[in-house]
């Protein structure tokens, strides 16, 4: 199963990358993944997660060539 | 409806008027026009304030202010909407975001367009860096209620 993560504004500077290919061989959560590609990293508190561009809890199930994406709290407007 | 992320400066009013011109379905339908544009400050959190960047996630941020204009439209009686947000590098004065929203009767123009503007607030995926008049940079942390009388 491969899994596109993005990540966006302070959370791209923390972990220092725009995103990562992951592989998994049984069905993940987004939690998971996470703890996966920043081993060393604790979730932060206040982070968002979507999924293909949707709002998602952090227990949400993802599914093959999903596109998965975390982000701090948004300040658009 | 539309909507548009812009890397460049825009003129609200402009945007405004080219797309009332453009747009069929609200000619002769509308009894009120209710619109919003926010724009940069120069201070924030007792800071002075020399410019922005604002980042985004092309396409989830599409995604989600269509999805709240369409739960705008289910809630009042909209003719059409309109939101344009900027990206990119942003200085005191200009324009960051313009929501419009035509509709027959003030009270769901006024409403759908307070929404509209909350719920961007709180879903848009943008997000804000301030550049400081000492030259250092800081992430905005998250959006306010919208009141200052409130955080007195």
């Amino acid at each position: 199963m491969s899994i596109k993560v993005r990540y966006f504004a302070s959370l791209k500077e923390m972990t220092g990358r725009a995103e990562d290919q992951l592989d998994f061989s049984k069905s993940v959560t987004v939690k998971e993944i996470w703890y996966q590609a920043n081993k060393d990293k604790t979730l932060p508190d206040n982070i968002l997660a979507a999924v293909n561009m949707e709002y998602v809890s952090f227990d949400h199930r993802v599914n093959d060539g999903d596109e998965v994406a975390f982000f701090p709290p948004v300040t658009g407007g | 409806m539309d909507i548009k992320i812009l890397a460049e400066s825009f003129d609200p009013w402009q945007e405004i008027k080219q797309y009332q011109n453009s747009a069929k379905k609200i000619k002769g339908k509308v009894g009120a026009t209710s619109i919003f544009v926010g724009t940069m400050r120069d201070f924030n959190e007792g800071d002075i304030i020399k410019a922005m960047t604002l980042e985004h996630y092309p396409h989830m941020t599409e995604k989600q202010l269509a999805n709240i204009i369409e739960e705008a439209m289910q809630k009042w009686q909209i003719i059409d909407a309109l939101v344009v947000h900027r990206v990119g590098n942003i200085f005191p004065d200009d324009p960051i975001v313009l929501v419009a929203v035509w509709s027959s009767h003030r009270g769901d123009a006024f409403d759908s367009s307070r929404y509209i503007m909350e719920a961007l607030k709180a879903k848009a995926p943008f997000w804000k860096k301030e550049l400081l008049a000492s030259d250092d940079e800081r992430w905005v942390g998250k959006n306010s209620d919208g009141y200052e009388s409130r955080s007195r």
